[in-house]
């Protein structure tokens, strides 16, 4: 070994590929490329593709974990792409695959559908308990009004958090933990007056009652939403005010 | 949805394949030595309102070696119920604040393990007494 | 508007057994094990109004917490559950409580 030459490491990627169409099945794909110790998986993808093999497919956009586009399964966990570093695999290999519980579409390219589609249906807006004359000023919170809605405010709408989740994956009518979350966002907003309207999703079959409990959404989410709490929480009204329904005084219902 | 040809996976096996969802599955299957426990004690009330010769044998049932089995590993099953439901309890709470600052949710788990210490011991020193 | 569940009764059971099972569950095995009463002793517990309470909220609790967490692992192992799965599991609880009701009831006070 000569004085002065750098062995460059390398690291195999393995990557769950697929190509759309009738009848066609996913297909493994290796490459092994050399990497550094700041790589991240996301930087090994864009090595292949600029590379190696052009057609390999996947979605990325800020590269430091605020736009939620990379998700994918790293060696069968759910993580951001661009925050999942090669030096943390010192066996030298990694196994890649599109993010689990969604249908792919191409390579790690998932179909979001269903997510995107639920998001509207949560109206995840605030709705003004008062309406307020933009002159009137803005609407006050105190620190600890804050704090009841804001770690929830911090999703960046990943999709890691339906990867982990099993029960999305088993029915995906499942509402599920990141949408549950804004939700909850939302309804405990001191400023939000629409808690009546979403609370009907959550008190279905499809809203909190779909979860139990597993607890790996809070476990791979990127900004700490801890989802799971989110549900479970609603899980607690909900039950509270399916009792509550029958007492005098209150609303049937 | 389909006329883009999209590719759904399978969801068999879905809890072999990450240690967090064995151990959730263990932690659901503590229901098993529940229900079976469960029905034991009931027997045991049955054969209590039958009068002493039912009662003697259902407490000579205790004594079968499959049985003392099963109530062994019920035992460890039931402390690890204790454990895994008050490391779950702090996710179904609202935050809560204790002197001015969060109740952080390893103080509830806490909590709650030495609530479970107290009953349980209580029970035991109430009927070795 | 979605159909509201009613799975809160069936929750609300669940964590209610679970709660008395992870407080009172070792110890209640401890003494199933190394002490369980003898006849005259079992019978003068469960003739008190505590000790009735007590039973018939282990035998009964027990058995609707299991009964929901059992009904779920079904699903989660890609059981298709039916009026079958819910027997197996809510049945059984339902048929549990009334035994241990009228049992305990007989036992007298």
């Amino acid at each position: 070994m000569p004085d002065g030459a750098v062995m460059s490491k390398t690291i195999e990627i393995e990557v769950l590929r697929y190509e759309p169409a009738e009848g066609s099945a996913p297909y493994t794909q290796s490459w092994t490329i050399p990497y550094t110790d700041d790589m991240s998986v996301l930087q090994a993808l864009q090595h292949i593709k600029d590379h190696v093999d052009g057609s390999l497919t996947y979605r990325w956009s800020c590269r430091m974990a605020i736009c939620g586009s990379c998700g994918m399964m790293i060696d069968g966990v759910p993580r951001l792409a661009c925050s999942t570093f090669l030096r943390d695999f010192p066996a030298g290999k990694i196994r890649v695959e599109a993010l689990a519980h969604f249908p792919i579409e191409r390579d790690l390219v998932v179909d979001a559908g269903d997510f995107i589609g639920k998001l509207a249906s949560i109206r995840p807006w605030i709705t003004p308990k008062v309406e307020k004359d933009l002159a009137a000023g803005e609407f006050l919170q105190t620190p600890a009004q804050l704090e009841r809605y804001e770690q929830f405010s911090h999703c960046i709408n990943c999709m890691l958090c339906y990867a982990a989740c099993p029960q999305y994956g088993l029915d995906n009518r499942f509402l599920g933990p990141g949408l549950t979350a804004l939700l909850h966002r939302y309804n405990v907003d001191s400023r939000d007056a629409g808690q009546e309207e979403r609370m009907q999703l959550a008190h279905s079959e499809e809203g909190v009652w779909g979860c139990t409990a597993v607890g790996y959404c809070s476990e791979v989410c990127p900004k700490q939403v801890d989802p799971a709490n989110a549900v479970n929480q609603n899980k607690t009204l909900s039950a509270v005010d399916w009792f509550a329904r029958f007492l005098p005084g209150s609303r049937a219902a | 949805m389909s006329a883009r040809d999209t590719y759904v996976r399978p969801m068999r096996g879905w809890w072999r394949r990450n240690p967090f969802f064995v151990r959730y599955m263990a932690r659901e299957a503590t229901a098993i030595f529940v229900y079976l426990y469960a029905l034991l004690l009931i027997a045991g009330l049955v054969a209590l309102r039958n009068g002493p010769a039912a009662f003697d044998a259902w407490l000579a049932m205790l004594r079968n070696p499959a049985v003392m089995s099963f109530l062994f590993a019920s035992l460890g099953v039931f402390a690890y119920h204790t454990l895994s439901w008050f490391r779950i309890m702090p996710k179904t709470m609202p935050p809560l604040r204790f002197a001015g600052r969060r109740v952080a949710a390893g103080a509830i788990t806490a909590a709650g393990l030495a609530a479970a210490a107290i009953a349980s011991g209580a029970l035991v020193a109430l009927a070795l007494a | 508007m979605k159909k509201r569940s009613n799975a809160p009764v069936y929750w609300s059971l669940f964590g209610a057994g679970g709660m008395l099972a992870a407080l009172v569950g070792p110890g209640l095995l401890f003494v199933t094990l190394a002490a369980p009463p003898g006849y005259a002793d079992a019978l003068r517990f469960a003739q008190g109004f505590a000790g009735k309470a007590f039973l018939f909220a282990c035998a009964s609790l027990f058995l609707w917490h299991a009964a929901h967490r059992l009904f779920h692992m079904l699903k989660d192992l890609g059981v298709r559950v039916g009026p079958g799965s819910w027997m197996l599991c809510y049945g059984v609880a339902l048929a549990g409580t009334v035994a241990a009701a009228s049992a305990l009831l007989a036992i007298g006070f």
